[in-house]
């Protein structure tokens, strides 16, 4: 440990920067709870637990910036093994999630374009361009995120991730790790778990060896726990949107997940998670909805727009339409069952196996036949991501199936989760308006 | 003829149509007119006409479409072309079925269901590929009028292959091949042939269903029909006046809504 950087570390971020991120959560509450929507606004007052969450990120990622020197820090896929990297106290920065962040703040473009002056293709995932356009410009709106010491990249989201990997581990000139996911067609087989099992068990020893100390099996179990613990609860939370009128909208779900992709686990997010279902209860005794006049129930499948949640959110309940659920946010829930403390690394070869991403076509059109079914949904939008090619797959062939074999109208929204310059308002409206005609023919 | 009880407006992107209908909900009287970038002054123009033209001197009630649909003037309500083509060509064909309507800037193909509601839908994504303007651009570059486009395809010996859907790259295949002496009605045809294919793949993301209905401005293309009969099997049926559905369907609409003046 560096002391000059501990001395920042301790300075910055334990003593002043969390109790200043503290005091602005009150702050922020206080404002959330002062919000009376105007009469025409068709949306109810936001989610006060909003703020907690601004919070934990926030502070998540102010420790990044003074991290190096005091932990070592892995840049991790968001379907990596964590559960070695936390129990060897790992720093992680998740690219996926800091372009998210970028995105919803509407950064992402620029960084895209540094990565496209460097020779990038515009085709590349967005996600990919806005951080390798921050690695390479050193901009971002959190401000500046810590070196990593190692990074784990791990297949089971896209094939994308492997060379976008490769490219930060030879900008940074630190080690890569890959764990290979096989895709599933079918039900797991046991040579794939074994496989998997196999390659996140070859981590441990790469892990320990840039931590520079050795891995307990105890904290290992520990932390498996903590984690199903947290995706359980996400998953609870998920499945609210049951009630009628849904007290969260799949918009809410996007702007709250932030901490179980990136602190999954931590006692903190288990908390944060607690106090956000207590609030959405409270919600649903009320009789309260997130909207204000739910009249269509509707599906999201793949990633969200980013620059778009707020507009596309106020549109669609403008005209009585409450996103519900998506695909994307129950992917972080859902696997819970799956999570086993007491054999945590087999366990984690079944859980990184089994990303709705690593499953077939088939296998989501069930999830979002069963989901319009428990939901008791009037539609599906299914974003078509031209950033996410593996969710983007089998969705004429899905949205087929929701609108002529269960006869729930669905559209399909050209967009891309990052780059807005593949967005058209007109376009998007145009489309979306005619979707909740054919919903109200219906 | 009755008096003008509705008015239908299409603010399309490359043309902008007005519709009125009367209480039998017959088309009365209608204007076509490419699309001025000023929308509201064109759409209170056209509707002034056609209430001096069929109206009783009174207030004749607007419904919009299109593109410009938000930007008309006093409209009670808008409403997307998806919902008005479905309810104009229903009107017009009397049937349901499946619905081509290949306009300036979009392809929409519409199931239309009992009763001339849409009950499934796709359209052409952000690209321009496998719309009118495709067509309209290549013309342009080829020098050809859009009206001679359709019979100089259809009388082409030969035809150029065009590989790329994409509007700016065809225009690219375009010069080359003209740049090595390919005949202009060849290329044609290969335009056509790409367009052709883009809205096919299009009817079968859907699922194709009889009848097939075409409606937009390039349904008075000629080759473009032939084609599309050609690569679907089906027979195309067509309404009198395929560029007036939205237009004519958003009148219905208001019609049919019952909020008479």
């Amino acid at each position: 440990m560096n002391p000059k950087s501990y001395l920042a570390y301790t300075l910055g971020y334990q003593l002043f920067g969390k109790s200043f991120l503290s005091w602005q959560r009150h702050s922020d509450e206080r404002k959330l709870r002062a919000i009376r929507p105007a009469p025409d606004d068709p949306l109810n007052p936001p989610l006060v637990g909003t703020a907690r969450m601004k919070e934990l990120m926030s502070r998540h990622y102010l420790e990044g910036r003074y991290a190096n020197g005091v932990r070592k820090v892995a840049w991790v896929t968001s379907g990596a093994p964590i559960e070695v990297l936390r129990a060897l106290d790992f720093f992680l920065i998740y690219p996926e999630n800091h372009a998210a962040l970028c995105g919803a703040r509407r950064h992402a473009e620029g960084l895209a374009v540094e990565a496209e002056n460097a020779g990038y293709s515009r085709d590349i995932c967005s996600y990919a361009r806005t951080d390798i356009g921050a690695a390479l410009s050193g901009r971002t709106p959190m401000g500046k995120l810590p070196r990593p010491d190692l990074l784990v990249c791990c297949t089971n989201i896209c094939q994308t991730v492997l060379y976008w990997y490769r490219v930060l581990a030879a900008h940074f000139g630190v080690p890569l790790y890959v764990v290979d996911t096989p895709f599933l067609y079918e039900k797991v087989a046991d040579h794939q778990l074994d496989y998997v099992l196999e390659q996140i068990e070859g981590l441990i020893p790469v892990a320990e060896k840039v931590a520079g100390r050795r891995v307990s099996r105890g904290r290992l179990q520990e932390i498996m726990e903590q984690g199903k613990d947290c995706a359980e609860l996400w998953l609870e939370i998920m499945d609210r949107a049951q009630h009628r009128p849904s007290p969260i909208t799949a918009f809410d779900g996007f702007i709250n997940m932030g901490p179980i992709v990136d602190l999954r686990g931590e006692p903190e997010t288990f908390a944060f998670y607690k106090e956000l279902l207590r609030e959405i209860d409270r919600r649903i005794e009320q009789g309260v909805g997130a909207i204000r006049d739910e009249r269509k129930r509707v599906l999201w499948d793949n990633l969200p727009v980013w620059y778009k949640i707020g507009k596309l959110s106020r549109h669609l309940g403008a005209k009585g339409v409450n996103v519900i659920v998506s695909t994307y946010t129950y992917a972080w829930g859902e696997l819970a069952p799956m999570m086993d403390a007491s054999d945590p690394m087999r366990s984690a070869a079944r859980v990184y196996l089994h990303p709705i991403l690593n499953r077939s076509t088939g296998d989501k059109l069930r999830s979002m036949r069963e989901m319009v079914a428990r939901f008791q949904l009037d539609g599906a939008i299914l974003h078509s991501d031209r950033s996410c090619k593996p969710y983007s797959l089998g969705q004429i062939d899905q949205r087929d199936n929701l609108a002529n074999d269960l006869g729930v109208p669905a559209v399909l929204l050209e967009a891309d989760h990052n780059d807005p310059r593949v967005y058209s308002d007109e376009q998007a409206d145009a489309r979306l308006d005619a979707f909740v005609e054919t919903m109200e023919a219906a | 003829m009755g008096e003008a009880k509705w008015i239908g407006i299409d603010a399309g992107s490359t043309t902008c149509k007005a519709v009125a209908v009367d209480a039998a909900g017959d088309l009365i009287a209608s204007r076509i007119e490419p699309a001025h970038p000023v929308i509201e002054d064109q759409a209170a123009r056209l509707v002034d006409e056609l209430r001096a033209e069929a109206g009783a001197g009174g207030e004749v009630p607007v419904v919009a479409t299109g593109y410009g649909r938000k930007l008309v003037r006093g409209a009670t309500r808008n409403i997307t072309e998806i919902t008005c083509h479905a309810r104009g060509v229903f009107r017009a064909l009397k049937q349901p079925g499946m619905l081509v309507d290949i306009g300036g800037q979009d392809t929409k193909v519409i199931v239309i269901g009992p009763g001339g509601r849409a009950v499934d839908f796709m359209m052409n994504d952000k690209c321009a590929a496998g719309t009118g303007r495709f067509l309209e651009h290549s013309a342009a570059r080829l020098s050809v009028a859009i009206e001679d486009l359709g019979p100089r395809a259809l009388g082409a010996v030969g035809e150029e292959s065009i590989s790329s859907t994409c509007t700016v790259f065809a225009e690219s295949e375009i010069i080359s091949l003209v740049a090595r002496g390919a005949k202009v009605d060849a290329i044609l045809l290969g335009l056509h042939r790409s367009l052709i294919s883009r809205v096919v793949a299009m009817i079968h993301s859907v699922g194709l269903r009889s009848p097939l209905m075409l409606s937009g401005g390039v349904a008075r293309n000629l080759a473009a029909r032939a084609m599309l009969e050609q690569a679907t099997g089906q027979k195309l049926h067509l309404p009198e006046h395929p560029q007036l559905m939205g237009a004519y369907g958003a009148a219905l609409v208001g019609l049919e809504s019952g909020a008479d003046r």
